[in-house]
C-alpha cells in the first residue's frame, strides 16, 4: 500500500537496525511517548531487531490508559441514564471504572454509539433534538482540534442539547513530570509525531535543555521508529542534546498553526490528573468560559464520584517507564485484555496489552 | 434461478410483516406459500408434515448450526439471506462433507418490509442454486417490535462424507503446509464501511461465497487433507489459534505473505484495525503435507474463487501451541486471539 510499504520495508530496516548495533557503545534508555509508537514496536518486534544496549520504555501517551478513573466513573455514570445519547471512540468502551465498564452500561440499555469524529456525534444531536448528546473528548493534542472543531461548531448552529466531557492531556508537562521524577531512567525521547504535527516542537527545547536529553521526533512506522531510534542514539553516543525532527513528511517546527488556533479559541490550560500518575500542572486542556454551556461536567452537575482502583495494578509505574508490564504480579494472570484491572491492559496503544498479545 | 420474478404474494396488501405472519393462521399460510413455497420448491405431494424425511446414500454425515443476524441486512456483496446459506454450506464442506440439504429459521421483526423480506428469500433461493443445496425444512416467527434487528436467520445442513479422508485439527501434522484461498479481509470491511454512522467511500464488496465446489475439487484430487477451516469471526488469527490449540502443534506463519488487497488494506491502517482479524465469508485456509502443497494451490487457482491461493505458512515442532507471525520488517512475534471486538481507536 501506497505511503505505508515504504516505510515497512524489510531490507532498509535491517540497515537501520545494524547501523543502531555499530553506533550504540553504552546502555541507553529511550522512551516512547506515544502509544501508537509503543503498538507499532512490539506489533512489528522491532525492539527484537535494537542491540542489548538499547532498552526501550514506553511513555504514557496512550489517552485511553491515562484517563482518569473519576473521570471513567462520571461518563459511565452519564452514559447510563435514559435522556442521553453518548458518544465516544470506539476504544474507551471496554476501560474499566470503578465499578463496571461502556460497553457494559450500553449491554444494560445504554444508549452509548461509537463514532470516528466528534463532527458524527454533533449530527447525531441533530438528529436527536429531544436527547442529551455527550461527546467524550479524551486524548492528546493530536485530537484536540477535531474536539475543538466540535464544540466550536455546535455553538454556532446553536445546538442546546449537545456537550462534552472532557479529559484531554498534553504531552510536554507529561515529559517534564517524568524528567523530574527522582526515578527516572529516561535518557532520550522519541516525541509523539502526531501531536508535534498539530503543535510543532518548539516546545520541546526548553525539556531538552533543562534536562539535557535528546528528543527526536519520531513517526509510527516501523522505519520512522528505527530511524529516530538512530538519530536518538547518535545523539546520545555524541553527547549532544538537541530536538531533531526524523517525521518531516508531516511535522514542521511550527505545527498546524489553524488548528492551534482553533484550541486556543476552545480550551484553556488546567492541571489535569492522570491515571496511574497524578495530578500534572499544566497538563490538561479543559473547555474555555465562552464555552462552558458544553461542558458535561457542569451540564450534568455530577459532584464528588468516590472512585475505586485496583490495588494490584502498576499501569502508574508503568506509564512512566519504571516497570515493564511482566514485572507486574497480575500480568497475564488476574489481568489480562477480557478482563482487565488498568486501562494499559485495554487500548491497543496500552503497553500492558500490547506485551499481553504480541509477546508473552 | 429467481432473478425479476415478482412475487406471488401480495406484497401491496401487506407492506410490512405482521406480527400475524407468525401467528399460526391464514396469514402465515399465505406467506408460507406465496412465498416460501414459491421460492424453494412446491409442498409434497402427501401435504406439509411436521418434519422432513430424506433419504442419504451414505450412512457418514456432517451436521451444522449457525445464526445470522447481520447488520445492516442488505451489504455490498451480499445480504443476510445468502449469508445464511454460505455460512453454513461452508462450515459442512469444511469437515470435507458434501452439502446437501439446509433448514431455514425466521425470526422476524414486526415491521419488516415485505420487499425486504422477499428480496432476502429470492436471495436465500439463488445462493442455495449455486451452491447445489435444497431447503427442506422451514419454521417463521414473528416477534414485537424492537424485539429483533429486521430479521434474525438460522439456518441448520446436512452434508455426506463420501471419502475417507480424517478432516480436523486432531490430524494436523509438523511441516504440514498453510494454504490460503486468497485475500482476507473484505467481508468485515464492507460490513463496517455501509454501517450507519462509520460509513466512508468504499468499493470493497463482501468475499460472501460457497466453498463446497472449491473443496470438493481438493479432495477429488487425491490430496491428503488434514484440517480446513473458514475465516469467518475473529478473521485468520483466530482459525490458525484455534488449530494450533487443538491440535496442540505451534504454526508459524509470514505477513507479508497474507494477501490483502489494497482497499482492505487502507481500509484498517484509517481504522486501526488489523486485516488478519477482520471476518471473511467466502476464504478458508487448507492444511496439507508439505509436498502436496503446490499441488493443491494449483487446483485452487482452478477455480474463480481460489485464484488468490498461496502459502502463508507451516505446522511446526513441539513447543507451545501458539501461533508466531514474521512481521513486515521481518522480526517475529505472537499472532494472539481477539480479545472482544475489535474496537476502533481514538487516534
Amino acid at each position: 500500500m501506497k505511503y505505508l510499504d515504504e516505510y515497512r520495508d524489510p531490507v532498509l530496516a535491517s540497515q537501520l537496525s545494524r547501523q543502531i548495533h555499530k553506533m550504540a557503545t553504552k546502555p541507553w534508555v529511550i522512551m516512547e511517548v506515544c502509544g501508537g509508537q509503543t503498538h507499532s514496536i512490539v506489533k512489528f518486534g522491532i525492539d527484537t531487531l535494537l542491540p542489548d544496549e538499547i532498552e526501550l520504555v514506553h511513555g504514557p501517551g496512550c489517552p485511553v490508559c491515562v484517563t482518569p478513573l473519576e473521570t471513567i466513573d462520571r461518563a459511565l455514570a452519564i452514559a447510563g441514564r435514559r435522556d442521553i445519547i453518548f458518544c465516544s471512540f470506539g476504544d474507551m468502551l471496554r476501560v474499566p471504572g470503578s465499578t463496571t465498564d461502556l460497553l457494559s452500561v450500553k449491554a444494560l440499555g445504554g444508549d452509548i454509539r461509537i463514532v470516528y469524529s466528534p463532527l458524527d456525534a454533533i449530527k447525531v444531536a441533530q438528529d436527536n433534538p429531544k436527547k442529551e448528546v455527550v461527546f467524550f473528548a479524551v486524548g492528546f493534542e493530536s485530537t484536540a482540534p477535531a474536539n475543538a472543531m466540535a464544540v466550536y461548531q455546535a455553538k454556532k448552529l446553536g445546538l442546546k442539547n449537545f456537550s462534552l466531557l472532557v479529559s484531554h492531556v498534553l504531552v510536554p508537562p507529561a515529559m517534564d513530570a517524568i524528567l523530574s521524577s527522582k526515578s527516572n531512567r529516561v535518557q532520550g525521547f522519541l516525541a509523539a509525531g502526531h501531536v508535534c504535527a498539530v503543535m510543532g516542537y518548539t516546545e520541546y527545547f526548553t525539556i531538552a535543555e533543562k534536562y539535557k536529553v535528546p528528543i527526536v521526533v519520531t513517526g509510527f512506522e516501523p522505519l520512522d521508529i528505527l530511524q529516530g531510534i538512530a538519530m536518538c542514539v547518535q545523539q546520545l553516543e555524541e553527547g549532544r542534546v538537541e530536538v531533531e525532527n526524523q517525521y518531516v513528511r508531516s511535522v514542521t517546527k511550527e505545527g498546524n498553526l489553524h488548528a492551534q488556533d482553533l484550541i486556543s479559541k476552545v480550551f484553556k490550560v488546567i492541571p489535569r490528573k492522570w491515571r496511574g500518575i497524578g495530578e500534572i500542572p499544566n497538563s490538561g486542556f479543559s473547555l474555555n468560559n465562552e464555552y462552558q454551556d458544553f461542558d458535561a461536567d457542569l451540564k450534568f452537575k455530577l459532584g464528588h464520584i468516590k472512585t475505586l482502583e485496583s490495588l494490584q495494578c502498576l499501569s502508574g509505574l508503568i506509564l512512566q517507564g519504571i516497570k515493564k508490564p511482566y514485572e507486574c504480579s497480575a500480568f497475564g494472570v488476574k489481568c489480562s485484555p477480557e478482563s482487565p484491572l488498568g486501562a494499559t491492559m485495554v487500548s491497543t496503544e496500552g503497553a500492558c496489552s500490547a506485551y499481553y498479545r504480541y509477546k508473552r | 434461478m429467481i432473478e425479476q420474478l415478482t412475487c406471488p404474494f401480495p406484497i401491496r396488501q401487506y407492506p410490512h410483516v405482521l406480527l400475524a405472519h407468525g401467528g399460526g393462521g391464514k396469514l402465515m399460510q399465505q406467506l408460507i406459500e406465496k412465498m416460501f413455497s414459491y421460492a424453494f420448491g412446491p409442498k409434497p405431494v402427501h401435504g406439509l408434515h411436521d418434519s422432513t424425511v430424506l433419504n442419504l446414500p451414505v450412512s457418514k454425515i456432517a451436521f451444522t448450526t449457525d445464526s445470522f443476524v447481520v447488520k445492516p441486512l442488505f451489504f455490498p456483496g451480499g445480504d443476510i439471506g445468502s449469508l445464511a446459506v454460505n455460512g453454513t454450506v461452508n462450515d459442512l464442506a469444511m469437515s470435507g462433507a458434501k452439502p446437501l440439504y439446509l433448514s431455514l429459521g425466521f425470526i422476524i421483526e414486526e415491521g419488516l418490509s415485505m420487499e425486504s423480506l422477499w428480496n432476502i428469500v429470492r436471495s436465500i433461493k439463488n445462493a442455495a442454486d449455486e451452491a447445489g443445496v435444497t431447503i427442506v425444512t422451514g419454521d417463521t416467527k414473528v416477534v414485537d417490535r424492537g424485539k429483533g434487528d429486521g430479521i434474525f436467520i438460522n439456518t441448520s445442513g446436512i452434508g455426506i462424507i463420501e471419502h475417507s479422508l480424517n478432516i480436523a485439527p486432531g490430524f494436523v501434522k509438523s511441516g504440514d503446509a498453510i494454504i490460503i484461498s486468497g485475500d482476507v479481509g473484505r467481508h468485515g470491511i464492507a460490513i463496517m464501511a455501509s454501517r450507519e454512522g462509520l460509513a466512508f467511500e468504499t468499493t470493497i464488496q463482501s468475499d460472501c461465497a460457497a466453498l463446497n465446489g472449491l473443496v470438493h475439487l481438493i479432495i477429488k484430487s487425491g490430496a491428503d487433507v488434514h484440517c480446513m477451516r473458514d475465516l469467518t469471526r475473529g478473521g485468520l488469527a483466530s482459525a490458525l489459534n484455534e488449530i494450533a490449540q487443538d491440535s496442540g502443534h505451534p504454526i508459524e506463519i509470514e505477513e507479508a505473505k497474507v494477501p490483502v488487497i489494497e482497499e482492505v488494506a487502507s481500509a484498517c491502517a484509517m481504522m486501526g484495525f488489523d486485516p488478519l482479524y477482520v471476518a471473511n465469508e467466502g476464504r478458508f485456509i487448507v492444511i496439507v503435507p508439505d509436498k502436496q502443497c503446490e499441488k493443491v494451490i494449483s487446483i485452487l487457482k482452478t477455480h474463480p474463487l481460489g485464484q488468490g491461493a498461496c502459502r502463508i505458512g507451516s505446522v511446526s515442532d513441539a513447543g507451545r501451541p501458539l501461533v508466531s507471525l514474521k512481521s513486515f520488517i521481518g522480526a517475529n512475534r505472537i499472532l494472539d486471539m481477539i480479545s472482544g471486538e475489535q474496537l476502533p481507536r481514538i487516534c
